[in-house]
């Protein structure tokens, strides 16, 4: 049979596109452990010893450790709003009867197209006007805006297969509507609570345009912010750069190993519906 | 009491009404509130700016100047027509991801880590990707070298420095990122594929390609359309960070973007009211796009039935 040909030739495209995946990648990672002359010397090849230089300075130097910090808060908080706010609305949107129900949810999907710098002049002005700018709540209120019309997608689309007739056993039992979505409808609901919180994590951790512009000052720049505006400083030493690039990559890159099941199944669940 | 939408369905449209409706609106309230912040009230003012003209002597006129004069900038014109090269990008993504899913469909040797090393530069940040690529494409990057390497030296361009051909470098930046989120979307969606069509197809010695249009390529067709859809829009609105730390627009503005140009306008020159027509303009571009979409859709939801 033809059978172990076929494989073979299959694997070729195969490898292919993993080569040319990996490389870039692994010219970011093996680089970041050498000497800069090791690097002038041989881009592509293996440190000849291991150094952490590039990593000591790069930790030292342009206070990574506070833009580091930036990153977080405002990646955690804004997520944890997001998915507590999309969570409420995409409740009432699936399970509850009001006026106007069906009309919000249909603006969902325009409010995903809506490309972000188009609002962002209006939004800097009200934001100075708040006294916001260089504040970290001001780019995690815009954040929290940017992953809603997501979040109340795809938690919304989880909840409608919710089966009524819980939700009524648990009002028999005694349970307020409230108490029925935090103590049933949430519990059973974490897959897409967390993919959802995956997806806007990744997002917040790598956003650079609102970040660039509402925080302009060293102190409250966010990790990708950083890199962007230092990379200049950093041309004659690129493995400083690299171990900055690195450092930055390693928070989602951990966030999608640990999270990859859950997001095929949940965004394949809020892209067919 | 809980109060599900069937219960109240039945309770028919007089429970719809009084003080009990209340409090559905309660949990939307802090979301609509958040959202009327970040794009109501922004949306509001960006129609206003764009049809107002501040003039020297503190005045304002309102009209629609400055769509005439954005329209008839050949800075825009250039931007607008790199946003439809970075559309030709959307069938080669979508043709290379339908083909690897069904390759990894497959479970050809080692498929779980294929699928994984796939989706890792989607999670990536556009700027880390962007620094690594520029160092890889400069003249004397790592591409070049490895041309000259294989014997291919002839071959070696300035990918980034060559105004024809920076745009097309900054297009295979994002098919790179890109193109493993297709993979990922298609390879679950083909795990609901029942495995005996596969096999009927095989018993009736179809040959790779004929089970790849006739069962594999029909059963993916509404992810295809989901895919395709998001990535339009991609080219259109989500390709400002790509530029700006790839080519910053440049060499000579031959990588301008629609975006770019708002964002020039907007945060460079002090011409906000430039950049809220310009904004304006590729929303209802955006929104020509999405009902383009919904119509095909119809079409073929109408030749289905």
């Amino acid at each position: 049979m033809t059978h172990g040909l076929s494989r073979a030739a299959r694997q070729v495209p195969l490898v292919l596109i993993a080569l040319v995946i990996l490389v870039p990648l692994y010219f970011m990672v093996v680089n970041s452990f050498k000497t800069n002359d090791a690097f002038v010397a041989s881009p592509l090849g293996l440190p000849t010893h291991f150094s952490f230089r590039a990593y000591r300075e790069a930790l030292a130097g342009r206070n990574v450790g506070v833009l580091f910090l930036n990153s977080a808060v405002i990646a955690v908080v804004s997520v944890t709003v997001a998915t507590a706010f999309g969570a409420l609305a995409a409740f009432a949107l699936a399970k509850l009867r009001f006026r106007g129900r069906d009309l919000a949810f249909r603006l969902m999907l325009p409010l995903m197209v809506i490309p972000p710098i188009a609002l962002l002049v209006p939004q800097f002005k009200l934001m100075s006007a708040a006294g916001l700018v260089n504040h970290r709540a001001s780019v995690i209120l815009i954040y929290v805006g940017l992953m809603l019309p997501f979040t109340v997608y795809l938690l919304r689309n989880f909840f409608i297969s919710f089966p009524d007739e819980l939700l009524a056993a648990a009002s028999l039992d005694g349970c307020s509507t409230f108490g029925a979505f935090r103590r049933v409808v949430l519990p059973v609901s974490m897959p897409a609570l967390l993919t959802a919180a995956i997806v806007n994590f990744v997002f917040a951790w790598n956003e650079l345009l609102i970040a660039l512009v509402f925080l302009q000052s060293e102190g409250s720049r966010t990790l990708v912010v950083g890199l962007t505006v230092f990379r200049s400083r950093f041309s004659l030493d690129v493995p400083v750069l690299m171990a900055g690039l690195t450092v930055a990559t390693l928070p989602v890159l951990l966030i999608y190993l640990f999270g990859q099941r859950f997001l095929v199944r949940g965004l394949l669940a809020g892209s067919t519906k | 009491m809980v109060r599900t939408g069937r219960a109240s369905a039945r309770n028919g449209r007089r429970a719809g009404r009084g003080p009990r409706t209340l409090a559905p609106y309660l949990y939307i309230a802090p979301a609509a509130v958040v959202l009327l912040v970040v794009f109501g009230y922004p949306l509001v003012r960006l129609l206003t700016d764009s049809i107002a003209s501040p003039g020297i002597l503190g005045q304002v006129d309102y009209g629609f100047q400055n769509f005439t004069a954005v329209l008839g900038d050949p800075e825009l014109h250039r931007a607008f027509l790199n946003n439809l090269r970075l559309f030709i990008a959307v069938p080669v993504m979508t043709a290379i991801a339908v083909l690897l899913a069904a390759l990894l469909h497959e479970q050809v040797g080692g498929w779980r880590f294929y699928r994984s090393i796939v989706f890792v530069p989607y999670v990536l940040a556009i700027p880390v990707v962007g620094i690594i690529f520029s160092y890889i494409l400069q003249r004397h990057g790592l591409l070049n070298e490895f041309l000259a390497n294989v014997g291919l030296g002839g071959l070696a361009q300035d990918w980034l420095g060559d105004r024809h051909l920076a745009i097309w470098s900054v297009w295979a930046v994002i098919v790179w990122q890109q193109v493993g989120f297709g993979v990922v979307l298609f390879l679950a969606r083909l795990s609901s594929l029942d495995p005996a069509l596969l096999e009927a197809a095989m018993l009736d010695r179809a040959g790779w390609w004929a089970r790849f249009r006739h069962v594999v390529i029909p059963h993916l067709a509404p992810v295809i359309e989901f895919f395709v859809t998001l990535s339009l829009i991609n080219m259109l609105s989500w390709v400002f960070n790509y530029v700006y730390v790839i080519t910053n627009g440049g060499p000579v503005h031959s990588t301008y973007v629609t975006e770019l140009v708002i964002y020039q306008h907007a945060f460079q020159d002090g011409l906000p009211n430039l950049a809220a027509a310009v904004s304006v303009l590729l929303l209802i571009f955006a929104t020509i796009l999405l009902s383009v979409q919904s119509i095909v859709r119809r079409r073929v939801e109408a030749m289905e039935s």
